[in-house]
């Protein structure tokens, strides 16, 4: 009996005020929304970018465009995503006119889409040239301009080939949404941090952290799955298969 | 917007600032690189074992360390290494070095979930008949995998493991968290003793950049020469 009461003991520092009216655990669930809430708008950026970027690498008549795309992916794959969160809070916040008031949340949501885009454009690149060379082929012989034989045959299908590798990029962006504890964004690693400091739960706060991002993860890859069977077309059943 | 400044980075406070933390960096790379897929061949071994706790427990371990951040598990390890281990290094290195030494073992452990999982593709890559004909030729199940199955699984996995290498490296940068002396630390400290933060952190981007480019270019060359060979 003593035991569990000593475990329910070490969890009371929750219902704590830390002195500013805030409880520990109404801070934890800000913390939480504060990790969804970067990891949702840079995934946005990051797709909005890489789709766009994705396909530009695939349009061979035009070589310095597919060249700039390329170059975009390198630039930002070969830089780690602390490093460029860095780059974002003190040189480009400092040196670019303007920049100085942006919220520090706009800033660390352009440093996580951004370097997330570029492996979403590899994603999408190596979805377009999975499809029959036919496809492109057909869409052009029936009349299609470059544009809509995109629009109406390409991508369609490449998006949903993608379906698999894009759930563990929303996967990652979660993940990676934990550095910027590194600009004082108050998310879950903040908060782990900071509680363990001001109360030495540290095994106690960090389960509640660990416990919330793995709630995130499943989270994730449930509303893929049911994403991925909604956007299945009737008929096709080798995409559906690919994905486990 | 400030005029940039690049005079200081003389070969004198590079030396002083700079290259331990390099060396950290790539020493950290390297041997979590080793001993990641050293340990993560073991688990990947057990994934395939057959049997079953063998099979859970590895399941377990790679599924779990893939679904947290790389900068949780750094603090799980930071807070509950026991203060003993550190004792276990002559002198006063395990003390002095705490951070470093946790972020090595950090690295070893949450490395190998990933590279089990390269392992275990790479086995499952190669025809059953070649497990079989070892069998056949009256091998052991060492001796199966020592002779027949790992030699040529590692080597269709070499540019997977480097590509793997690449991410690893710019994720050293996040020992951060502990304050571990790394390239980045390196940068920082000098950005502050300097007042050149900007000049410091375009600086870092562009370390990285050169490395993690480099390596991705030999990557390239690489599976080229394997495309060739085959």
């Amino acid at each position: 009996m003593t035991y569990w009461q000593d475990i329910w003991d070490r969890w009371q520092f929750l219902w704590d005020d830390r002195g500013d009216g805030v409880t520990y655990w109404q801070w934890m669930f800000s913390a939480w929304g504060y990790t969804v809430a970067v990891a949702a708008v840079s995934l946005v950026v990051a797709l909005a970018i890489g789709c766009l970027v994705g396909t530009l690498r695939t349009v061979s008549q035009h070589r310095v465009v597919s060249a700039l795309a390329t170059g975009w992916v390198e630039l930002f794959r070969n830089i780690p995503v602390l490093v460029q969160l860095f780059l974002w809070f003190f040189v480009i916040s400092e040196i670019v006119p303007g920049m100085r008031g942006v919220p520090s949340f706009v800033l660390a949501c352009c440093a996580l889409g951004f370097f997330t885009s570029a492996r979403i454009a590899e994603q999408v690149r190596a979805g377009i040239q999975a499809l029959p060379r036919g496809q492109r082929q057909a869409a052009l012989a029936m009349g299609f301009t470059q544009l809509q034989a995109y629009r109406y045959v390409i991508l369609p299908q490449t998006f949903r080939i993608i379906i698999p590798p894009l759930t563990s990029e929303a996967m990652n962006i979660v993940k990676n949404s934990s550095v910027a504890f590194a600009v004082s964004i108050p998310e879950l690693i903040s908060f782990a941090m900071q509680t363990q400091e001001e109360t030495s739960r540290g095994i106690e706060v960090y389960l509640a952290a660990t416990v919330l991002y793995i709630i995130t993860a499943l989270a994730i890859s449930w509303f893929m799955s049911i994403l991925e069977k909604r956007a299945r077309v009737p008929g096709l059943s080798s995409q559906g298969q690919g994905a486990h | 917007m400030p005029a940039l400044d690049f005079s200081f980075y003389t070969w004198a406070n590079i030396s002083t600032y700079l290259l331990s933390g390099l060396y950290f960096s790539v020493s950290l790379t390297i041997a979590a690189t080793i001993g990641g897929i050293a340990l993560g061949t073991v688990i990947a071994l057990m994934r395939l074992s057959g049997i079953k706790p063998l099979e859970y427990a590895a399941l377990w371990y790679v599924n779990l360390l893939r679904s947290i951040p790389l900068v949780m598990v750094i603090l799980w390890f930071f807070l509950l290494m026991p203060s003993a281990f550190y004792n276990l290094f002559p002198g006063d290195i395990g003390q002095k070095y705490r951070a470093e030494i946790c972020a090595l073992i950090t690295f070893i452990i949450f490395e190998a979930a990933f590279f089990s999982e390269i392992v275990r593709a790479g086995i499952q890559s190669l025809p059953r008949g070649q497990t079989f004909a070892g069998q056949a030729l009256g091998m052991t199940y060492a001796q199966n995998m020592r002779y027949i199955v790992l030699p040529q699984a590692m080597r269709n996995m070499l540019p997977v493991f480097l590509t793997q290498t690449i991410v690893l490296f710019q994720d050293t940068s996040l020992v951060y968290a502990i304050g571990a002396y790394d390239i980045l630390k390196g940068f920082e400290i000098m950005g502050n003793t300097f007042g050149r933060r900007v000049e410091t952190y375009i600086m870092a981007a562009v370390v990285y950049f050169i490395i993690s480019f480099a390596l991705s270019m030999l990557v390239k060359r690489l599976n080229e020469k394997i495309r060739i060979l085959r």
